[in-house]
């Protein structure tokens, strides 16, 4: 038993008995196998439950009215609550609470969807709907809109957005897309945003800021509150999407390419995710990851001279274009005209699809690209399959059995070529001074959010506690060196979410102490979500919590 | 002695009835274990390119077991849940607000269906 710091047995039974009341005693959970199920299924203290972040229970309503008393039992025994939606931020922490002895709020059972609009295109949903359950939703109804889901389907529309998550659809940003909360307050208060603070307001789903000061964005990558609404902008269903291949073919290459690739997206042109890889890099090659293990990462000129002798470009990306057949051939047509300037850039076509009819004809791995129903709005569990059984997931034991897990550490630079190497170069300065292999730095990008990249690396988890103890140590360290060198990340694992705070500290931490004093107004008992983002309670700050 | 016969034959036919109830009851459950399997497990344990429950099973299991968890006909009701509620390796655990401990059951129903030993319901 876990209790939260502070609170004893006795209290803590009495609050259990005082939520059980509320929410029937079948969903206030508090026994070993039931914590279990909210522990960070991929926790980097596998081998080590002595420094792993253990809740004390769970408590899982299915109304407003009930997360408001359980907040309001919360203050009274000052039990921390972490709210999740469907829990499934895995990489990022899954489940689990920063703070041991936290009590999960479980909002799987709000699982709603309340509207869907097709004309407007927005939908209001609960926490607990899903991309599988959304998108089951407008194919049951026959509604024309398109969600933009994340890799993994099982993943909450409302909790992914709130972490600042991200798609391969037409979105991409799915805080982005959210419009209109509605928030259970630390007091247990009710609050609506934007134009849903006026009574009956149809716009609350399509006007975002109401007026006044915009105060959704304090509820994602926050511990202000609970949402327990949220709406959410969609697309029309297109009548098509299709994919096609870009390569150039040298090391600088990458200069004017992202400056054209930026121009596209920031013109509206480029719409949907794309990713910047390096085939030459990536290339298993002895000669080519011999030169990016070099401090410099390896000259240019050689690396070209590999890239042509290897037949491989330096530089290459998938793109989806989605909409009316005749404007994607309009845009193919433009974005081929803006890169031409760069002398042996190719073009390819890939996959062609027509909805609604393609729904069920779409395959990842069409055209060997495994995001191929991501990019198309349908969710599925592919990117798991990516390692599963196979070469590319590191393995940690015989006979290829998977990792315990893995975790994300995501870098966000700005969307140019001179970013792109630099990033690269601070991460193996990263790698080479905690022991990991420096051509790891040698990261493609995402650009999810207008025009950056998301540099995104992947660490496994081991089955060795001493090996994950310097995994959690060597992260750390490498998040602090980017941050040294004025890179940082757009999203955070609980583990290192101290270490990411620590880097916004521009003007003194001024961020922090502005964010500390709204907490210590909106929570002074300190019971939402201790921790979050390096947001903690007054009554715990100053203290290790590891 | 015609008593008897009576309460014997009585005794076997409410016995049989009661069997077939057991029965009905049991291919409910596997049927509802299917929805459920359909609903929560077949998007990593289904056929087809990059399933992850599949892939990893035909690397542990190579050839001793279908790589398809529906195929399988070792799996017992306990392993089932286990697992489950559980996870193992990449596999997370599932949770009482996601399957419930009834849903559970029919998820282990159905996946045990084709074991010799719980074929027919206990």
């Amino acid at each position: 038993m876990t209790l939260p710091p502070g609170v004893s047995a006795a209290q803590f039974q009495q609050a259990v008995g005082r939520m059980q009341a509320v929410v029937g005693s079948d969903w206030v959970m508090t026994d070993a196998l039931d914590i279990w199920t909210y522990r960070d299924a991929y926790t980097p203290y596998y081998g080590d439950p002595a420094g792993e972040y253990i809740p004390s229970g769970a408590v899982a309503p299915t109304e407003v009215s009930q997360v408001q008393q359980i907040v309001r039992i919360a203050n009274e025994f000052k039990i921390p609550l972490w709210p999740i939606a469907t829990g499934r931020n895995l990489g990022y922490g899954g489940s689990a609470p920063r703070l041991s002895g936290t009590m999960v709020l479980d909002l799987k059972r709000m699982n709603r969807v309340l509207e869907v609009d097709e004309h407007r295109c927005h939908a209001l949903v609960e926490p607990g709907v899903s991309y599988f359950d959304f998108y089951r939703y407008l194919r049951e109804h026959q509604l024309k809109v398109w969600l933009d889901c994340a890799d993994p389907g099982w993943g909450s529309l409302i909790g992914n957005a709130l972490d600042h998550g991200v798609g391969h659809g037409p979105f991409r940003d799915h805080f982005g897309s959210i419009c209109g909360l509605e928030v259970v307050l630390p007091n247990g208060e009710l609050l609506r945003t934007g134009a849903g603070a006026i009574p009956g307001n149809k716009a609350w789903t399509t006007f975002p800021y109401g007026t006044g000061p915009h105060i959704a964005p304090m509820f994602g990558q926050g511990a202000f509150g609970i949402v327990t609404k949220a709406g959410f902008h969609l697309i029309p269903e297109p009548e098509a999407a299709r994919s096609y291949h870009i390569s150039v073919p040298r090391h600088d290459d990458v200069h004017p390419f992202l400056d054209r690739m930026a121009e596209l997206v920031a013109g509206g042109t480029l719409n949907q995710s794309w990713q910047i890889g390096s085939p030459l890099q990536s290339s298993p090659n002895a000669r080519v990851r011999a030169a990016l293990e070099r401090s410099d990462g390896g000259p240019s000129a050689e690396l070209d001279q590999l890239a042509h002798e290897l037949n491989l470009p330096y530089w290459s990306t998938r793109i989806y274009l989605h909409g009316a057949p005749n404007v994607i051939d309009a845009q193919w047509q433009y974005i081929q005209r803006r890169l031409s300037g760069i002398t042996g850039v190719s073009f390819k076509d890939g996959n062609s699809y027509r909805f609604p009819q393609d729904y069920d004809k779409v395959r990842d791995g069409d055209d060997g690209d495994i995001f191929a129903r991501a990019a198309c709005d349908i969710p599925n569990m592919s990117i798991y399959g990516m390692g599963a059984g196979g070469a590319n997931v590191p393995t940690t034991g015989p006979r290829g059995r998977q990792p315990h897990g893995i975790v994300f550490f995501s870098p966000v630079i700005t969307m140019s070529g001179a970013e792109l190497l630099r990033a690269q170069q601070v991460l193996r300065a990263a790698y080479r001074k905690v022991g990991m292999p420096a051509r790891a730095g040698a990261a493609g990008g995402w650009a999810w959010f207008r025009c950056t990249l998301v540099l995104l690396q992947v660490y496994p988890i081991s089955g060795d506690a001493q090996q994950n103890a310097k995994l959690r140590s060597d992260v750390s360290t490498v998040a602090r060196f980017c941050a040294d060198h004025g890179i940082g990340e757009y999203r955070a694992h609980p583990v290192w979410m101290d270490d990411v705070m620590a880097a916004n500290s521009f003007n003194h931490h001024a961020l922090l102490h502005y964010l500390e004093t709204l907490k210590d107004a909106v929570d002074p008992n300190g019971i939402m979500a201790p921790g979050h983002y390096g947001i903690w309670p007054k009554r715990m700050r100053g203290e290790s919590f590891t | 002695m015609r008593t008897v016969v009576l309460a014997v034959v009585a005794g076997a036919a409410l016995a049989g009835a009661a069997a077939s109830a057991r029965a009905d009851q049991h291919a409910q459950q596997i049927s509802r274990g299917k929805v459920v399997f359909d609903h929560w497990c077949v998007v990593c344990h289904g056929s087809g390119p990059y399933m992850a429950g599949t892939q990893q099973l035909r690397v542990n299991y190579g050839s001793k077991e279908p790589a398809l968890l529906s195929r399988r006909t070792d799996l017992t009701p306990a392993f089932v849940k286990a697992m489950v509620r559980l996870g193992y390796g990449i596999m997370p655990r599932f949770r009482k607000t996601e399957v419930s401990d009834a849903d559970l059951a029919a998820v282990a129903a159905y996946l045990s269906r084709n074991n010799p030993a719980y074929k027919r319901a206990k």
